[in-house]
């Protein structure tokens, strides 16, 4: 499997990442250095192992229904590059 | 058969639907943090740093939110699945501050299931469930405020959601209408979601396409998401499959896409067909371990199951001898059959429902108010039925009695006492009664011997109104027929 440079800036859109013209290609190229690995990868035989999710050999704990936590809008918006009447403000979305 | 066949001009055409609900889980705290779920704070304020994605924060998981997941898929008939996993469903958002929701994919909690609805034409249907999946809410975006700006409250964000998706089992828009009555009905006795389609804690979206009655495949669907009442996806449904009817007839194609329903036009058009718009790049949450539950906490939570409303229906119509139609609309609303229940508990069953079915629920739209704040209590309206059946009073004082109960709030047989109404059923008081009423009315008793006995209802009428009506109608009679035989 190999990408090409379509799919570097779909990815890139996807990310919302910035990538100039003139690095399209490196990132390319980078991106099928990863991919080839992958592909040595692929020589091993899986047939029956099992997807690894995590390596962590435990399971999921949960915590009871107790309200905790909140109660802290200064502290959430404190970093919100624009805020208004205690929302965050972003520029006009509408679909 | 309540299927819905569009006649075009070329052939009939079938109508196809699945639909994907969101239900807002009841739970005090959100599914992934120890924030509160409240409703109606303030702007804000039920958020903590799990819920506005800052860098380092772990969640973890609200026991509560899985309980009430697996108590909803037992509801729908609904495999619990021991082994569930998390993932990351990635799209940008205002609203979603972490730049992914987390959710379920490939294993979710619940698995296929069913639920059973009924038709107007009295027949029933089963409308297959595919899966119900556990993720988090985004918070809430507000356009109106000002014109340059939107605005986020992140109050909803991490708010858990139970995602139950159906199979395309639904041919026409009363079959959907019956199932998210019925879905709405379930959630509210199990009291894992309020189903309040208007407020949001309920949404749907709604999967159409057609095929030509007799096509075996499915053709390309459009989705139309947050429909947001029944009415209204009945709406769509049938607007949407028309749309389609016509475009395949006028030789274009549908394309699948997201459309959106405008309930004041009744229409439907585009939302969105950016071309990555559906890229969501699922993977496993890296930050969350998979789920596996054991016998003994799915059992634990069957162990909460609640009577559901079929089953609460059938023993109504077989146990305790309500028709069908009765036992229907006690059923719906858990408070209501409980408060039925609670008055028939004693008492004949039948006669409690027609008193809640007539008298009782038109007091109640008269004076605008909800069952829990009717001035009648179960068991006054109990007592009531109990003071005709043994004979303390009669059914037309019944009615006096009832509109004073409405009024004052008393029990019925105080209001009996202090007003007199107990019924006259000393035989020998009434007989008096009659032989006046005989001696006034030569004429009549010699027609009626004569033949026309239709003049026993004006006897018996003459002999009300000299008791005050508390004589018992089925007493006169009998002595009347005896005495004028």
């Amino acid at each position: 499997m190999a990408i090409d440079t379509e799919t570097v800036r779909k990815i890139a859109f996807l990310s919302r990442l910035r990538v100039d013209d003139d690095k399209v290609q490196a990132t390319e190229d980078e991106f099928n250095k990863i991919l080839g690995w992958v592909d040595q990868l692929q020589e091993v035989d899986t047939q029956n192992v099992a997807p690894l999710v995590s390596v962590n050999e435990n399971y999921l704990q949960m915590r009871e229904d107790k309200v905790t936590d909140g109660n802290m809008p200064e502290e959430i918006l404190a970093n919100a590059p624009m805020k208004e009447y205690g929302y965050f403000a972003v520029p006009k979305v509408v679909e | 058969m309540s299927g819905m066949i569009i006649n075009g001009k070329t052939g009939d055409w079938e109508v196809i639907c699945g639909l994907e609900i969101h239900c807002q889980i009841i739970s005090k705290s959100k599914i992934f943090s120890g924030a509160s779920t409240h409703y109606g704070s303030d702007v804000n304020e039920n958020v903590s740093f799990i819920d506005a994605g800052m860098p380092g924060m772990l969640p973890v998981l609200n026991k509560q939110c899985v309980r009430q997941a697996i108590k909803t898929g037992l509801g729908l008939n609904a495999k619990i699945n021991k082994y569930s996993e998390f993932s990351r469903k990635n799209y940008f958002y205002a609203d979603l501050p972490q730049g992914y929701q987390i959710t379920q994919f490939q294993y979710p909690l619940v698995g296929e299931g069913f639920v059973k609805i009924d038709l107007e034409d009295g027949s029933s249907k089963n409308i297959g469930i595919e899966r119900i999946h556990i993720e988090q809410d985004a918070g809430k975006s507000i356009h109106d405020i000002s014109p340059t700006k939107s605005f986020i409250d992140l109050n909803r964000a991490g708010v858990g959601l139970m995602e139950i998706v159906t199979k395309p089992d639904f041919r026409s828009p009363e079959e959907a209408g019956a199932f998210l009555r019925k879905l709405r009905s379930i959630v509210r006795y199990l009291g894992t979601c309020d189903g309040n389609m208007d407020e949001g804690s309920m949404r749907c979206d709604v999967n159409v396409s057609v095929r030509r009655v007799g096509e075996t495949a499915f053709r390309t669907r459009n989705e139309m998401k947050n429909v947001n009442s029944v009415k209204f996806v009945m709406q769509a449904i049938e607007y949407e499959a028309r749309r389609h009817v016509e475009t395949y007839e006028n030789g274009g194609t549908i394309v699948q896409e997201t459309r959106q329903f405008d309930p004041l036009k009744g229409v439907t058009k585009v939302m969105r067909k950016k071309e990555f718009a559906h890229d969501y790049r699922y993977f496993p949450e890296p930050d969350l371990l998979p789920l596996v539950l054991d016998d003994a906490f799915i059992d634990d939570v069957k162990s909460e199951m609640v009577e559901l409303p079929d089953a609460k229906k059938e023993r109504f119509v077989h146990e305790l001898g309500l028709t069908p139609y009765d036992a229907s609309v006690l059923c719906e609303a858990r408070e209501t059959a409980e408060w039925f229940e609670k008055a028939a508990k004693g008492h004949d069953a039948k006669k409690v429902a027609n008193w809640m079915m007539g008298d009782f629920f038109a007091m109640l739209n008269e004076k605008k108010i909800s069952l829990e704040e009717s001035p009648i209590t179960p068991e006054n309206l109990g007592k009531l039925v109990e003071l005709v059946t043994s004979n303390v009073i009669n059914g037309k004082t019944a009615k006096d009695v009832f509109v004073l109960m409405a009024e004052t709030g008393k029990a019925p047989d105080v209001i009996v006492e202090e007003k007199g109404l107990k019924q006259v059923t000393d035989t020998a008081a009434i007989e008096k009664i009659i032989d006046e009423v005989i001696a006034a009315n030569p004429g009549n008793v010699a027609a009626y011997k004569g033949g026309k006995v239709a003049l026993m209802g004006w006897f018996v009428g003459q002999v009300m109104k000299a008791s005050q009506g508390k004589a018992n109608p089925g007493v006169v009679n009998q002595i009347f027929k005896s005495k004028l035989a």
